[in-house]
C-alpha cells in the first residue's frame, strides 16, 4: 500500500470522527443548557478550548462574543475553523477523493453524500438537532460500512488507527476542559456552573463560586460528559454508584470495554499496529502510553493534578501519531 | 405533453436516432417508442434520477478559471445514442486499421524512418514536429507499440459517412465517463436493457488491465502495474483514479515514485520500496522525467526516461507516441495506411488543407468564414477557429496566426455535425455529437463497443468539449439481426 494512500486514509477516517465527536459535543451542550438555571449559564465557551480553537477563535476579534449563535456557527459551519464540522468533512472528502481506490465506492458515495448535505443545510436554531443528529448517524454508517465492507488489510488498519486515535484526542479533551471545571483546583473548591469567563482571559482563570455538597448542576455536567460520549447508559450498567467526578473520570480513563474510552483506543490501536510491517517503533509507544494510562490512581488525579495527567496522555497521543507518521508515511 | 416524433426535425443534418422523415431508424424504433410512450412527469423524473445517480457517484470533471478550478457534476443527457452494430463492426475495423499503421509509423520514426526514405512522408513536417522526442530514437518498446491507448475522434456528416476527425495518441480521456454513462442509464431506463440486445461496455478496464500486464519486462512473475496521475487537479483525475479503482491497480503521483541506481522504479509504501513494472502515464510526456525533459516538472519522476530506456519498466502510452497526434500528421494517415499496410483506409479523413502548402494556404486565407481552422498541437478543443460562427476580428486573427506559423495550421470544411435528439428543458431537440471509440494496443487489438458519445449542449453549437458546455450520452450498439 502507498505511504500516501496510508496516510490519506488516516487522516480521512480521523476528520470523520472529527465531525462526528464535534457534533455530539454541541448536541450535549445545547441540552445541558437547557437543563441548567439560566443565570448561572455555564455557557459555549468550554466548548471552544475543548476543540482547542480559542487563538483562532479570537483571532479576527478579541471582544468576540463567546456566545451560543458564534460558537455554533464556528464549530458547524466556519470554513476557516479547519476542524468544523463542515471543514472535517471537507477535508474527510478531498483525502477521499485523492484516494478513492483504497475504500469501497460506497464509502465514497457516503462521504461526499454527507459533505454536499452539510454543505447545502447548514442549520438554523431550529433545525440544529435534527442536522447534527443526520451528521452523527452518517458518520456512523460511514463508519458501518468501513468496517462492514473493507478487507481486514493495511487500509482497514490505517482508517481504525485514524479512528481510534482521533477519538481518544477528542475524549481527552472533553475530559481536560469539562474536569478543570468540575474538580477542585489548586486548594480551592471546584466551581459549580460559572459565569462565562472574560473571553480575552483563559478560563482557568474564572473565579470559583459557592458550591454546595450536593450541587445537583455539577451531577447535570458530569452526566453531560458522559452523555457526549454516548457513555450514560454503559456507565450506568457498569457503576453502580452515583454519577460523581472519580468514577466518570475512571470509566472514560480506564474501563477498557467502553468504546469511546481512552483505554480502548489505545488496545484498538495496538491491534492495529501488530497486523502491520515495522510497527515496533510505535508499538513501544504505545505500551509506554498504556501503562501510564493503567497505573494512574485516578480518585487521587481527581483532586489533584488530573490536567497535568491529561497533558501527559496527550503528549503521548501525540508521539503516538508522529511515531505511526514516521514509520508509514514520511519515509 | 409527451414526445411526438413528428415534430422533431434536424434540417441539413443527419440525424443518428431517426430518419428524413422522422421515422425511428431500425435500431433506434424500440428506444423511440419507448420514450413517446413516457409522459413528461416519467421523462422529467428520470432525468431528476440521472442527475441525483451523477452527483451521488461523484462523477465530476475539472475546469480551469482563473479563479481556480471548480469540480463540476458531469453533464449528462439521458437519451443514449444509437449505433446499429453491423455499421459498428465496419467502424471497428477501421479503427485497427487506423490505429496498426499509426503505431508502425511511430516505431519507424523512431527507427529507421523508411516513409521519409521513400519519400511519403515530408522530413519537414517531421523536422518542425513539436512532438517528435529524440530521446526516444532507437527505443524498441514490447511487441513494437508506442501508442497502446487510442482515442479517435469520429464524426458522421450530412450525407451519414463517418470520418475520423482526429487521433488522440497521447493521454486520450473520456472512457471513464463511457463507462459511467452505462451505470447511470442502466438506473434510469433498467426496462429498456431486457427487451434489446444492446452490446455491454464494461470489459473494458479488464482489457485495458491484461493489456497493461503484457507489457511488463518481467514477463512471468506478478507485474505490478500502476497508473500516473498528476493529482487531483488534473481535469481528468476522476478518470484517473476511477480506472486504478476499476483495475485494482495503486494510482500513484510522481512523488510517490523513485529510480534506483539499478534503473527500476519503485513506489514507497508501508512496507518499504517496491517495484513497478508497468506505468499507465496519464502525465504529458514532457512533465514525466525532470531529468530529461522540462527540469521544473514537480509532477513526475526523476530517471524514469533513464529506468524506459534501459528496458526496466514499461510506459503506456510510450514517451513519443505524440508524434503521430499532430494535426498535420493526421492529414497524411492515408498515405501511412497505405505505406505500411498497402490496404485502403476503411475510415476516411475529413479533407484537410495543410496550411505549410502554399496553394493551400492561398484557398484557406481566401476561404476562412467557411472553414475550421486548427492548431496542429492543441486538444480540448482550444485554439480553433471556427469560420461561419467567427466574428471578422477573429478571422483576421487568425488569418495573422496562420501567416505567422503556417506549419502549425490545418483547416477543414465545416461539417454538418450529425445529431441526436437531447432531453432540453423538457423538449426532444437535435444537438450535434461526435464519439470517441478507444483502441487499446498489445499483442492483439481492441476496441470499445461504442464509445463515449459527446453532445454540444448549446443549441447549434458544434463544440462538444466538456470544457466548453458539452455533455455526454450513452452510447449503444444495437444488435438488430435475429430480433
Amino acid at each position: 500500500m502507498l505511504s500516501r494512500v496510508a496516510q490519506n486514509i488516516y487522516w480521512m477516517a480521523r476528520y470523520v470522527e472529527r465531525a462526528e465527536d464535534t457534533a455530539r459535543l454541541i448536541n450535549v451542550n445545547s441540552n445541558l443548557l437547557l437543563d441548567l438555571p439560566r443565570n448561572t449559564t455555564f455557557g459555549w465557551l468550554p466548548l471552544i478550548f475543548i476543540v482547542g480553537a480559542e487563538d483562532l477563535f479570537f483571532e479576527k476579534d478579541p471582544k468576540r462574543l463567546a456566545d451560543e449563535n458564534n460558537v455554533v456557527k464556528f464549530l458547524i459551519s466556519d470554513r476557516d475553523h479547519p476542524s468544523s464540522i463542515l471543514s472535517s468533512l471537507a477535508a474527510a472528502r478531498e483525502n477521499l477523493r485523492t484516494t478513492r481506490d483504497a475504500v469501497p465506492q460506497e464509502a465514497w458515495e457516503q462521504i461526499n453524500g454527507l459533505y454536499i448535505y452539510a454543505r447545502d443545510h447548514l442549520p438554523t436554531r431550529r433545525g440544529r438537532y435534527e442536522f447534527l443528529r443526520q451528521v452523527i448517524r452518517n458518520t456512523q454508517q460511514i463508519s458501518g460500512l468501513l468496517d462492514g465492507a473493507m478487507s481486514r488489510t493495511a487500509a482497514y488498519e490505517f482508517v481504525h488507527m485514524g479512528r481510534y486515535l482521533e477519538r481518544a484526542d477528542m475524549t481527552t479533551r472533553i475530559l481536560d476542559v469539562r474536569s478543570a471545571n468540575l474538580l477542585p483546583r489548586s486548594g480551592q473548591p471546584a466551581g459549580s456552573p460559572q459565569e462565562p469567563a472574560d473571553q480575552s482571559q483563559s478560563q482557568s482563570q474564572s473565579a470559583p463560586s459557592d458550591r454546595t455538597e450536593q450541587d445537583p448542576f455539577e451531577n447535570i455536567q458530569w452526566m453531560s460528559v458522559l452523555k457526549s460520549l454516548t457513555a450514560y447508559q454503559m456507565y450506568r450498567q457498569q457503576v453502580r454508584s452515583r454519577v460523581g467526578g472519580p468514577d466518570v473520570l475512571k470509566f472514560l480513563l480506564q474501563n477498557d470495554s467502553f468504546p469511546r474510552g481512552i483505554s480502548f483506543c489505545l488496545k484498538q490501536l495496538d491491534c492495529s499496529l501488530r497486523t502491520l510491517p515495522r510497527s515496533d517503533a510505535a508499538l513501544a509507544t504505545s505500551a509506554a502510553l498504556q501503562q501510564q494510562l493503567n497505573t494512574a490512581a485516578v480518585p487521587d488525579l481527581a483532586r489533584e493534578g488530573m490536567h497535568e495527567f491529561i497533558d501527559q496522555l496527550q503528549i503521548g497521543l501525540g508521539q503516538l501519531h508522529a511515531s505511526i507518521a514516521k514509520t508509514y508515511f514520511e519515509h | 405533453m409527451t414526445i411526438d416524433w413528428k415534430q422533431y426535425a434536424s434540417p441539413g443534418c443527419y440525424d443518428e436516432l431517426l430518419d428524413d422523415r422522422s421515422q425511428p431508424r431500425a435500431a433506434s424504433r424500440t428506444l423511440c417508442e419507448y420514450l413517446a410512450s413516457l409522459s413528461d412527469g416519467d421523462l422529467r423524473e428520470r432525468k431528476t434520477a440521472a442527475e441525483l445517480a451523477i452527483m451521488v457517484m461523484g462523477i465530476t470533471f475539472t475546469v480551469y478559471t482563473e479563479g481556480g478550478s471548480i469540480d463540476r457534476a458531469w453533464p449528462f443527457d439521458i437519451v443514449p445514442r444509437i449505433i446499429p452494430k453491423h455499421e459498428w463492426d465496419r467502424t471497428d475495423a477501421g479503427l485497427k486499421q487506423r490505429v496498426q499503421a499509426l503505431n508502425l509509423f511511430i516505431d519507424d520514426l523512431y527507427h529507421d524512418q523508411k516513409i521519409l526514405k521513400d519519400g511519403v512522408f515530408p522530413a519537414e513536417v517531421l523536422a518542425q514536429s513539436v512532438n517528435f522526442r529524440p530521446q526516444c530514437v532507437g527505443v524498441s518498446p514490447q511487441h513494437g507499440i508506442w501508442a497502446h491507448i487510442c482515442g479517435s475522434d469520429l464524426v458522421r456528416d450530412k450525407d451519414g459517412t463517418i470520418y475520423v476527425l482526429e487521433d488522440n495518441l497521447r493521454v486520450p480521456s473520456g472512457v471513464s465517463y463511457m463507462l459511467e454513462n452505462r451505470v447511470v442509464t442502466k438506473r434510469v431506463f433498467p426496462e429498456l436493457f431486457e427487451y434489446q440486445r444492446i452490446q455491454p461496455v464494461d470489459d473494458y478496464t479488464l482489457r485495458l488491465y491484461d493489456m497493461l500486464v503484457s507489457l511488463s519486462p518481467r514477463p512471468g512473475d506478478a507485474a505490478t502495474v500502476v497508473v500516473l496521475t498528476p493529482g487531483i487537479y488534473n481535469s481528468a483525475y476522476f478518470e484517473h483514479s476511477y480506472l486504478a479503482q476499476q483495475m485494482g491497480v495503486e494510482l500513484v503521483e510522481g512523488s510517490d515514485l523513485e529510480v534506483g541506481d539499478d534503473d527500476c522504479v519503485y513506489m514507497r509504501t508501508i512496507e518499504g520500496l517496491e517495484r513497478v513494472d508497468v506505468i499507465y502515464r496519464r502525465i504529458d510526456d514532457l512533465f514525466l522525467d525532470p531529468e530529461a525533459f522540462r527540469p521544473d516538472s514537480s509532477l513526475g519522476v526523476k530517471g524514469l526516461m533513464r529506468a524506459w530506456r534501459a528496458g526496466k519498466v514499461a510506459l503506456a502510452n510510450a514517451p513519443g507516441a505524440g508524434v503521430a497526434d499532430d494535426k498535420v500528421v493526421y492529414a497524411f494517415v492515408p498515405e501511412i495506411i497505405k505505406y505500411y499496410l498497402d490496404q485502403d483506409p476503411l475510415i476516411p479523413n475529413v479533407p484537410s488543407y495543410l496550411c505549410m502548402r502554399d496553394k493551400d494556404r492561398e484557398y484557406v486565407l481566401a476561404n476562412l468564414d467557411k472553414l475550421v481552422v486548427k492548431p496542429a498541437n492543441e486538444s480540448g478543443g482550444y485554439g480553433m477557429l471556427v469560420g461561419p460562427h467567427a466574428t471578422p476580428a477573429e478571422r483576421k486573427r487568425f488569418a495573422e496566426l496562420i501567416q505567422k506559423d503556417p506549419r502549425n495550421y490545418i483547416a477543414q470544411p465545416t461539417l454538418s455535425l450529425s445529431t441526436s435528439p437531447t432531453l432540453c428543458e423538457g423538449q426532444m431537440e437535435p444537438r450535434h455529437v461526435d464519439l470517441r471509440p478507444f483502441i487499446l494496443s498489445g499483442p492483439s487489438t481492441y476496441v470499445t463497443t461504442g464509445g463515449l458519445t459527446r453532445v454540444a449542449l448549446r443549441k447549434g453549437s458544434l463544440v462538444v468539449n466538456s470544457s466548453q458546455g458539452g455533455g455526454s450520452k450513452d452510447t449503444w450498439i444495437v444488435d438488430t439481426e435475429g430480433f
